[in-house]
């Protein structure tokens, strides 16, 4: 994993691509987005992680100007994304959850519709047009009506259709929902190799793995509450207040003084017995302390397994408490 | 927003539903010419001065009063091309997902929704203008006069007003795409909407109305009077009806005066044909009241498409 690339601060000298301030959106009086404070710097993937209705599309929506914040700012490479809309969508693009082509036009057709509303010349668009059309793999499929794509192709296709603007940036709201695995890893893929061209990636997911794949960075949603932000090895620390290891020890009898023996070793956090099964936090692999005081305090050792955490925990961690 | 019009015509142009329309077009013209045949054959023009003109308004005794061309094009036709073009304009773009897709792009939100109605309002005016065109073809073929030229103008401000019209119909069914996410249900309020105010309102509601209000029970002519004039009134409320009279109006310049003439009154009246421009005032409100509507239409779907979420959810 490359997660741990950028640590706990923003690196100095990377342009800030997206801002938001005290963002809040409220819905009938429900607020969907509270107060929410990002920052994501140039060329990385930013995963926005959280579960369904956590306000991941609101707040994306709220950063293409697409709709209007409750209070708060939204700021895409400057620009005011609710006073300044068109700057910032020169710059965006956005592919919606439920994204859709016009069925009976053909997928080239589809993108010189999207060139010309960007306004790019016919010349211009031609080759670009091609090209996009290379890199998610459809060449071949560039004159077939959309109506006959399969879902997986479509959502090849929409990809091919944010690039098609050359944005600086794109938003990817549940690329891969509703797609068979190797659906899923074509458009990873094809995510992973935007920051190199240039595109900072946000991408939406409840799907934790997925981000892990790809992403540099994670904010994760709650209740339109950012919870946690940054990289995975500042995440876990953050989340994993309690000890980043779980080690289970079964014991052939309980004994309470083992309990005692055990929480006076340095490192661990919580010790929780449940007849002969004792589990316990720590902060780093204590196994041989804990084994060696099993056998000082005589009681046959029945087996012994230690758990490390990783995101995926901490986001269920997240979840439990959303 | 010349993108988007452009688009959107293509679209039209190559959709079932702009051939269906076609095909009726072809129908209702052939329909018009046949029955002007039949009637100008068997003399039942009102005058000789305005030939050309009866091609589009007389028709054969035999045949029912609501088939003729213009009451026929108030009544079904333009409100059933506008309904047409218009009922799923932006409620089908959102349920497919384009809608979000188009507005994440460097364009105005209102950019869509204009183009969308000027497109509509070309489509319908290529379909209106070519049934005209086809009677007056055909019908100059058949009977050999040329049209005159206030003939001409005349025809050609009947034209404008039913494109007018149309538009009128065009933006309600817009109004409704924008109000309902279903196209289904825009379609069907349309419809209703279409049925009610030019059918039923117009032959049973509005009479039964002024009845009520204004009994005729003694039979005076003052009473007579009053009922007519409030039932006239209240037909007026209709946009369909609306258009019927200043058609009427425009096409028959026969047509003296569209409130109520008394017996008596009519005796004085000379039986000439009005000028151009007497037919104009008649019909300047009427078409007034319809810019109006259409202009209503358009701004509310306008105001409420601009504060819409875009979610497709």
């Amino acid at each position: 994993m490359s997660l741990c690339d950028l640590a706990d601060g923003k690196p100095m000298g990377k342009k800030i691509v997206v801002e938001t301030k005290d963002l809040t959106k409220r819905y009938d009086g429900a607020t969907v987005v509270d107060r929410l404070n990002l920052r994501i710097v140039e060329s990385e993937v930013f995963g926005l992680l959280g579960p369904n209705g956590a306000g991941k599309t609101t707040t994306i929506l709220m950063l293409l100007g697409l709709t209007e914040p409750a209070s708060g700012s939204a700021r895409v490479f400057g620009f005011d994304s609710t006073r300044e809309p068109l700057k910032v969508k020169r710059l965006a693009g956005y592919l919606p959850e439920k994204l859709g082509f016009y069925e009976d036009l053909t997928a080239r057709e589809n993108l010189k519709f999207i060139a010309q509303l960007n306004n790019i010349s016919e010349a211009e668009s031609e080759p670009l047009i091609e090209q996009v059309l290379k890199s998610v793999g459809m060449t071949d499929m560039a004159d077939v009506a959309v109506r006959k794509f399969s879902r997986g192709m479509k959502q090849r296709l929409g990809i091919a259709d944010v690039l098609v603007k050359k944005p600086k940036v794109v938003f990817l709201d549940e690329p891969t929902a509703g797609l068979d695995p190797k659906g899923i890893n074509q458009i990873l893929d094809l995510i992973a190799k935007l920051p190199k061209m240039g595109t900072t990636v946000i991408l939406s997911s409840h799907r934790l793995y997925e981000v892990q794949r790809v992403c540099h960075s994670i904010g994760i949603l709650s209740k339109g509450k950012l919870v946690v932000e940054g990289s995975l090895d500042s995440l876990s620390r953050e989340a994993l207040a309690e000890g980043r290891y779980r080690i289970e020890v079964e014991t052939a009898k309980a004994s309470p003084q083992l309990v005692k023996m055990i929480k006076k070793i340095d490192g661990v956090r919580k010790v929780e017995a449940k007849g002969k099964l004792l589990k316990i936090s720590a902060d780093a692999d204590l196994r041989s302390k804990i084994a060696k005081a099993v056998v000082e305090s005589d009681i046959p050792l029945t087996q012994m397994k230690i758990q490390e955490f990783s995101l995926d925990d901490v986001y269920m961690k997240y979840f439990h408490e959303g | 927003m010349f993108t988007i019009f452009r688009k959107e015509l293509a679209d039209y142009f190559t959709s079932i539903r702009c051939i269906v329309v076609l095909l009726l077009v072809f129908a209702v013209s052939a329909m018009a010419l046949h029955a002007a045949y039949l009637g100008i054959r068997e003399g039942s023009m009102q005058t000789s001065e305005f030939v050309f003109l009866g091609l589009f308004t007389t028709s054969e005794q035999a045949i029912p009063a609501l088939l003729n061309f213009p009451t026929i094009m108030a009544l079904f036709f333009m409100p059933f091309i506008g309904i047409a073009l218009g009922f799923d304009a932006i409620n089908s773009e959102r349920a497919s997902g384009t809608l979000s897709r188009v507005l994440s792009q460097p364009v105005f939100r209102d950019n869509v929704i204009n183009a969308k109605f000027l497109a509509s309002i070309f489509t319908l005016s290529i379909m209106a203008t070519a049934s005209i065109l086809l009677i007056g073809g055909y019908g100059l073929r058949i009977i050999g006069v040329p049209p005159n030229s206030e003939e001409f103008i005349r025809l050609f401000l009947y034209l404008v007003s039913l494109i007018i019209y149309g538009a009128f119909w065009i933006g309600l069914a817009m109004l409704f795409s924008v109000l309902f996410r279903w196209a289904g249900t825009s379609l069907l309020t349309s419809l209703a909407f279409w049925l009610f105010f030019s059918l039923f309102y117009i032959f049973m509601v509005a009479p039964a109305l002024a009845n009520a209000l204004a009994p005729t029970a003694d039979g005076t002519t003052q009473v007579l009077i009053h009922n007519f004039e409030l039932q006239q009134l209240l037909l007026r409320i209709s946009p369909s009806y609306l258009f019927l009279e200043s058609s009427s109006a425009l096409l028959l310049p026969l047509v003296r005066t569209l409130g109520v003439v008394t017996m008596g009154e009519a005796v004085y009246m000379i039986p000439n044909p009005l000028s151009l421009g007497q037919s104009l005032l008649l019909v300047w409100p009427h078409l007034t009241i319809l810019i109006g509507l259409t202009a209503a239409c358009f701004g509310v779907s306008y105001v409420v498409f601009m504060r819409q979420e875009i979610r497709a959810t």
